[in-house]
């Protein structure tokens, strides 16, 4: 159960790494990242005590297509065909606060100098948030490997935290990408041809049905909890506006007006905040959608397999049948059952760990939640009382 | 305003107090008829301090620091005002009478002043010397014949005919003073038309009091200060004392002891430097207590016929003590085109005077056809209901305004049972089509006058105002985009719930499940909760700021009469100049059968001028009035309803902080 607790930690900073990482014998953390341009640098630390490692603690940069190899060529190593394969961190996008940020000094003209400071200063500590979250993303990625009992082991993934220059990794060119959309197009139809096979075991049956709706409806709450934050983003940047008009109103006015709307300004960073443990929900939300997927990933790579055992199985009959080729059909056929079964077993297990994962992480999130929104409530509650009280006074 | 002194010179101070004086007569008379020996008794108290002034060496005035001065007869107010206090109806009326002693010594105070800084000082000296024992009889014979409340008109042409004689021999020490001489000119030179007419006569005395505000704080010279602030207990606390009184003619007296009675007070306490801003907040709070005795209410908001000639009447419920209705609590039906009209009225008859007329909700062709068409959608309902609440908050402004309550034809809105129909207010009729050319010439003629503002005060005030309508503008913007975006907020986070709870139902773990689907609960009352917050945004704030700029455009609107009327002066000015001309070359050409001719005219423009100017000064002063009533009024509804706003954010701060309590139970309890 090591990884339980990590992706719940996913969303709370650094200082909660340490715990996910209870298993001492490699822990891993990304404790700068540096921007340039598109690309993003990642440092990633390492404290180990494995011997498979040669030094016991040490840095390498990283850049996030090498997460992407990574990621790769785990998903296209058989072995790891029954495991639940972390979800690759996406791409680091800066260009919302960017373009923003391109905007707004664009509109500078327009507004006065407090509320352009204002502004920047929003933008600039939405930036920080957009990359803190790509660092986390990328981290978490590396933490799920490092924690798992059969990726820690793997040698891409040694090796990618051991070579100590840039990796430098090939992007994919596009004939690559072409390919890999193919094989997405060619996956996706060969999953709704095999999704006509039937299960033969029942908890993989069950688990399929609930993968495939559940995958569906958090994909909907997420994008309906990422709506629900952008329109609280912009009551939050509503009331930054409205609190800039204010203060423009109260700088030209006459005393007793003056105090009245100086003090209504205040009230405008609750709901920046209140935005901000939305996110959370949200970003929880799209994690397990990425997560989710990965399962499905299982569950078709299970099916596939039973897919092809069970033409093992007809080729065997009809060898059989024909009296030939019999040896090469069962050995086909055993391999086949061999593989399936496998992945059967493996499947099951990280499947129930994927359960008692998310539950958990559910629950340490809901509450997170929760409690920050009582304390932006409780703090906005008493910034409002106290506005009303200095209105009051005089 | 400089211009103005040299051509019609402000008349003498010492002008007002007859008036003052009998401005209290007549109230004395309003209340008891018999309160004439009352009068008697503290009348010699009234004359002498004149005296003592004169007695005292006029030298002592001119080579004193001039505070001493001041400080003089406020002591004897100060003495005098314990002595008749012991009986009540004594001291209702024998305050003002010591007021007026001040007056008419702070006017002469005041006259030496000027002289010391511009000229010999011997002028003044007779002129104080020459002029109070005309006061002082003039007073005395008031008082004998206050028994008859107009007989002393005589007097008062007297003291018309010093004016003049004063005055051109006073320079113009400085700006201020002035607007409080020509203040109380105006005053005078209206008196007589309206003498009958306590309202106006009141409204015309309440100018004064805040005119002499600005002087005070501005820069002028700390001696004038002194003498202004005193000068100004008096004036506001006649115009307290009026405010009751007058328009009340036949109010119990009892009501008029109480307020009377705190004025000397307020007198007193404003002695001191501070005086004037303290004396007119008070005044402003007695004014604004008188006010709050009127209740209205529109509700009920009610179809009236079917199709396009549907229209929507409201009810308008009236609960009041003021005596000048007929009842205490009364109701009428109202349409919309009703306040248009009863708005086209007021503003024909007040704005040109210069007053700030509260302007109704505008018309809405589309929101009233979706009404007159719809059947019951919710965005009709929410636009009746915004109208009902912006109508009544209309009448209220109309109600709180003293000047426009005691209107006729607000009288007459709120009581009278049918109403003519208003038929100037329909968009497309006729009418409307002649008041939009009106409105364009208008801005036309706006374009073309330039007037170069001599007063600071007004010009500052416009530039304000300009600032202040436009910072409105964007901060409606704002709260409109923020009602927007929470109503998407609330949108989005109803969806968000219906999503999670399908997330909940498709969920195995039961735990998590139910949490998730409580969290669906909490979500859609949220939802509700920025519903609410939404509508409150709305109404208590978006709401208030379209109202204030559409009374910042009537603010706009008065200056724009001052400026007309200051146009007209100076036209007439300019035609006088003109006739001046004509009258020299008929000199110089010697053709004396029409020099009498042009003198006529030279006379009847020179009347024109001086009738202009005091139009002008008058309206002015309105103006001064009005906004800085305006502008108190406006903090006062700003910080009311920004506490209220405020108020329902932290009840939903609340509901939320209840809401996400009652659901972390149930997040810890997913295991």
């Amino acid at each position: 159960m090591t990884s339980i607790s990590e992706d719940s930690d996913k969303e709370k900073v650094r200082s909660v790494s340490v715990d996910l990482n209870n298993d001492a014998s490699l822990v891993i953390d990304i404790p700068d990242a540096l921007c340039e341009r598109d690309k993003v640098k990642f440092t990633i630390h390492i404290k180990t005590t494995l011997s498979s490692f040669q030094k016991s603690e040490f840095s390498v940069p990283r850049q996030h297509e090498d997460f992407i190899w990574l990621h790769d060529t785990i998903v296209e190593t058989e072995e790891y065909a029954g495991l639940i394969i972390p979800p690759a961190p996406p791409k680091p996008d800066f260009e919302g606060p960017r373009e923003k940020m391109h905007k707004l000094g664009e509109g500078e003209s327009s507004m006065t100098k407090e509320e352009y400071a204002k502004m920047k200063q929003e933008l600039e500590a939405e930036y920080l948030a957009v990359f803190k979250k790509t660092v986390q993303v990328h981290e978490v990625f590396l933490q799920r490997l490092s924690s798992h009992p059969m990726f820690r082991k793997d040698r891409n993934f040694q090796i990618f935290l051991e070579y100590d220059q840039d990796l430098t990794v090939r992007r994919k060119n596009a004939k690559e990408m072409f390919g890999g959309f193919f094989k997405n197009m060619v996956k996706s139809a060969d999953e709704v041809l095999i999704s006509g096979v039937k299960e033969v075991d029942e908890f993989f049956e069950q688990e399929k049905i609930f993968l495939l709706d559940y995958s569906s409806k958090i994909k909907d709450a997420t994008a309906k909890a990422e709506k629900m934050t952008r329109s609280h983003k912009n009551v939050a940047d509503d009331y930054n506006h409205i609190s800039g008009a204010m203060n423009s109103i109260a700088a030209d006015n006459n005393t007793a007006f003056k105090k009245t709307i100086s003090v209504c300004v205040l009230q405008k960073l609750e709901d920046r905040v209140a935005s901000d443990q939305e996110l959370k929900l949200t970003e929880l939300l799209r994690y397990y959608t990425r997560d989710i997927q990965a399962a499905k990933d299982l569950l078709y790579r299970r099916a596939r397999a039973l897919a092809d055992y069970e033409n093992s199985n007809k080729t065997l009959d009809k060898a059989r049948l024909k009296g030939k080729d019999i040896a090469q059909a069962e050995e086909n056929q055993k391999q086949c059952l061999r593989k399936f079964d496998k992945l059967s077993e493996s499947g099951k297990k990280e499947l129930t760990s994927f359960k008692a994962r998310r539950v958990v992480a559910f629950r340490k999130n809901l509450i997170e939640m929760t409690e920050l929104e009582i304390k932006h409530a409780k703090n906005s509650m008493s910034l409002l009382q106290g506005s009303i009280e200095i209105l009051n006074s005089n | 305003m400089a211009a103005s002194s040299e051509r019609s010179p402000p008349p003498f101070p010492d002008s007002e107090e007859p008036e003052l004086l009998e401005d209290s007569d007549e109230g004395a008379d309003a209340f008891t008829g018999t309160s004439i020996s009352e009068m008697d008794s503290p009348s010699p108290d009234s004359t002498r301090p004149p005296k003592d002034i004169f007695n005292e060496p006029p030298e002592d005035i001119f080579s004193d620091p001039l505070s001493n001065i001041n400080s003089e007869p406020q002591k004897k107010v100060d003495t005098k005002i314990p002595s008749p206090s012991s009986d009540e109806a004594v001291d209702l009326f024998s305050e003002p009478l010591d007021d007026d002693s001040e007056v008419m010594s702070s006017p002469e105070v005041q006259n030496p002043m000027p002289d010391l800084l511009n000229e010999p000082v011997e002028a003044p000296k007779s002129d104080v010397l020459g002029e109070p024992p005309v006061n002082n009889s003039s007073s005395s014979v008031k008082k004998a014949v206050s028994a008859e409340l107009f007989g002393d008109d005589e007097d008062e042409e007297d003291l018309f005919k010093e004016t003049p004689k004063v005055v051109t021999k006073k320079p113009q020490p400085s700006g201020p003073p002035v607007d409080v001489f020509t203040e109380v000119k105006s005053d005078v030179k209206v008196k007589p038309q309206v003498k009958d007419d306590p309202t106006d006569l009141f409204t015309e005395e309440a100018l004064t009091a805040p005119a002499q505000k600005p002087p005070a704080s501005s820069s002028s010279s700390s001696r004038t200060n002194g003498v202004h602030s005193e000068e100004q207990d008096l004036f506001s606390e006649a115009t307290v004392e009026l405010s009751l009184d007058s328009p009340l003619n036949d109010r119990k007296k009892k009501d008029a002891v109480k307020p009377s009675l705190s004025a000397p007070a307020a007198s007193v306490a404003s002695s001191s430097s501070k005086a004037p801003s303290k004396t007119l907040e008070e005044l402003e709070e007695e004014e604004s207590e008188d006010k709050f005795d009127l209740n209205i209410s529109v509700t009920n908001p009610e179809k009236v016929g079917d199709g396009m000639n549907a229209y929507m009447a409201y009810k308008v419920s009236t609960q009041t003590s003021l005596t000048m209705f007929r009842s205490k609590t009364f109701t009428v039906r109202r349409r919309f085109s009703d306040f248009l009209g009863l708005y086209e009225k007021l503003s024909e008859k007040h704005s040109q005077n210069g007053y700030i007329v509260p302007p109704p909700p505008e018309k809405s062709i589309l929101g009233m056809t979706k009404v007159k068409v719809g059947k019951e959608d919710p965005s009709s309902a929410e636009f009746v209901e915004r109208r009902r609440a912006a109508l009544e908050r209309y009448l209220q402004r109309v109600v709180s305004h003293p000047s426009l309550l005691q209107d006729p034809d607000v009288r007459e809105f709120l009581e009278k049972e049918e109403l003519p129909r208003a038929v100037s207010t329909q968009a497309l009729s006729g009418a409307g089509f002649l008041k939009m050319l009106n409105k364009a010439t208008d801005a036309v003629s706006k374009m073309t006058i330039k007037m170069n503002e001599q007063d600071v005060w007004f010009d500052e005030k416009i530039q304000d105002v300009e600032n202040e309508e436009q910072h409105m503008r964007k901060l409606h913007v704002m709260v409109e985009s923020l009602v927007n975006h929470r109503k998407e907020l609330s949108g989005n986070t109803a969806v968000f719930a219906k999503s999670v709870a399908m997330l909940g139902s498709s969920e195995d773990n039961t735990a998590l499940s139910r949490a998730l689907s409580q969290l669906a609960e909490v979500e859609d009352r949220i939802e509700q909760l920025h519903q609410e917050q939404a509508s409150n945004d709305f109404f208590t704030f978006s709401e208030l700021l379209a109202d204030y700029i559409r009374l910042l455009g009537a603010v706009k609107g008065c200056f724009d009469q001052r400026m007309k009327a200051w146009q007209r002066w100076q036209d007439a000015e300019n035609m006088l100049q003109k006739k001046r001309e004509a009258e020299a070359k008929l000199l110089w050409a010697n053709k004396p059968d029409k020099l009498q001719q042009a003198k006529d005219e030279i006379a009847e423009w020179e009347a024109k001028v001086t009738q202009y100017e005091r139009e002008f000064e008058r309206i002015s002063a309105t103006v001064r009035k009005e906004v800085i009533r305006f502008d108190k009024e406006k903090a006062r509804d700003f910080k009311r309803q920004i506490v209220k706003y405020l108020e329902s954010l932290l009840n939903s701060q609340q509901q939320l902080i209840k809401y996400w309590e009652a659901f972390l139970p149930e997040a810890k309890a997913i295991a």
